[in-house]
């Protein structure tokens, strides 16, 4: 690894400050899980790592039924997933903090940092963005806030000047009748890159019979995570059934522009693509159902 | 060249200083600055778990923290899992269970195997397998491994 000078800000001003001060030669850590390996690497490069993890805004989760959850861009998977408000109302975004790497990788690896670092495959990504996600971006001209879903631009790419900090994530508190899931798929059990994912969140009405509303994410299927909306939307209104599922699984197929890699081929992934939303909009179709 | 940090820490319960490069690994500094070469370097990006210690509680790859984040924290090794009265039981199954072959892997399985236990004391098989997925082991094929898991944890219960 090239030498590199190292700060730790107690305040957010200060972080930003110092982000301001190497420009684009700054690099904000968290769980250091995609970054340290990037730096040694050589596949990025700073003059400056900036530790976030002491920064209290960075760090908070903290939930409220009006105001829904936010999470803190370093709060590490394990808080997401140990956190007893996250597990009562938001069980699409433990499907991805518990499956992300592995219990090492889970003990520093964040929900902020996998956005920040804008891997097409990214699991935490699909759910934030079927769950309507916010991103609070703080910055040398102010704080700003961006939709998960137009946060990242391209791999390894997105939305933040240099200079600025994701400080946190807002998911709105969960609808009455609601239920989200994450599903990817890999060739192992666990430690692996996802050839495909999908995160389907979904509103009933009281009689849980019909769609209100719904939203579907894909990763791993594009340059970046992918919101599917014409996939979610084609389910609004209509009665839930396998036609309505099949019907969205079909446009979320159509949504997803693969490439052939090591890892899956531009058939397989589609076809994958249409195997996981059915499978996760019946998921959280149960869990909206309060039967799991 | 950025100069040398002054990082005070708790490793194994003794306070310990070291400088080092903001640059070094936690798993360089243990290593070659402070000589406790009982944590493994295997593949040194995150995937094989050889380097794990625990970290303020949790189980980490050392090779993805920095030895300037240890400021203040509170780590654990491989050396710190023995007592002066004698082995610890996981370290005494895995011997028992004949759970390692080349030994490169071990210190990082036995470290999370302890986490573990710790933590859960009546954790599964699926739990422990699940639990161990981010240790890598090319020689055994991880059923002597899970035995001594499994081993311990009775021994640890009795």
């Amino acid at each position: 690894m090239e030498a590199i000078e190292f700060t730790t800000p107690k305040t957010l001003d200060e972080a930003v400050q110092a982000m301001a001060s190497a420009g684009d030669r700054a690099r904000a850590l968290a769980g250091g899980t995609d970054l340290l390996v990037q730096l040694r690497g050589g596949r990025r490069s700073a003059d400056l790592v900036v530790d976030v993890k002491d920064i209290p805004e960075l760090n908070e989760i903290s939930y409220s039924p009006q105001s829904g959850l936010t999470i803190g861009a370093a709060a590490a998977c394990y808080q997401i997933y140990a956190n007893a408000d996250v597990a009562a109302n938001y069980p699409g975004l433990v499907d991805s903090a518990s499956l992300i790497g592995s219990i090492q990788i889970q003990g520093r690896a964040s929900l902020g940092g996998n956005l920040c670092n804008s891997a097409p495959s990214a699991d935490a990504i699909p759910p934030m963005i079927a769950l309507g996600s916010v991103a609070n971006i703080a910055g040398p001209n102010g704080s700003r806030q961006v939709a998960v879903e137009d946060f990242c631009t391209g791999p390894g790419r997105n939305v933040l000047e240099p200079g600025e900090l994701l400080v946190s994530i807002n998911v709105p508190a969960p609808a009455p009748n609601s239920g989200a899931n994450y599903l990817r798929f890999i060739p192992r059990n666990e430690m692996d890159i996802a050839v495909a994912g999908v995160g389907s969140a979904v509103v009933l009405d009281s009689s849980g019979q019909n769609f209100v509303s719904a939203r579907i994410a894909l990763a791993s299927v594009a340059p970046t995570p992918v919101f599917a909306r014409e996939a979610g939307d084609s389910l609004a209104g209509k009665a839930v059934s396998d036609e309505a599922i099949e019907e969205a699984a079909r446009l979320a197929m159509e949504a997803a522009v693969p490439i052939t890699d090591m890892r899956g081929t531009i058939r397989q992934r589609i076809h994958l693509v249409g195997v996981l939303t059915r499978r996760t909009l019946n998921n959280a179709i149960r869990r909206a159902r309060g039967e799991e | 060249m950025p100069g040398l940090v002054h990082v005070s820490t708790t490793i194994n319960g003794n306070p310990t200083d070291f400088l080092c490069e903001p640059r070094q690994s936690l798993l360089e500094v243990l290593r070659d600055v402070l000589g406790m070469t009982g944590t493994k370097e295997g593949c040194n990006d995150g995937n094989c778990g050889a380097c794990t210690v625990v970290l303020e509680g949790r189980i980490v790859t050392s090779c993805l923290v920095l030895g300037v984040e240890a400021q203040g924290k509170e780590i654990s090794t491989i050396e710190g899992v023995a007592s002066p009265e004698g082995l610890h039981p996981v370290q005494q199954a895995f011997l028992e269970n004949a759970a390692l072959q080349c030994g490169i892997c071990t210190p990082g399985f036995i470290v999370a195997s302890k986490a573990l236990l710790d933590r859960e004391p009546d954790a599964d098989e699926a739990r422990i397998r699940h639990w161990l997925a981010g240790n890598l082991c090319r020689c055994t094929g991880y059923d002597k491994i899970v035995r001594a898991v499994l081993d311990a944890e009775e021994k640890m219960k009795a």
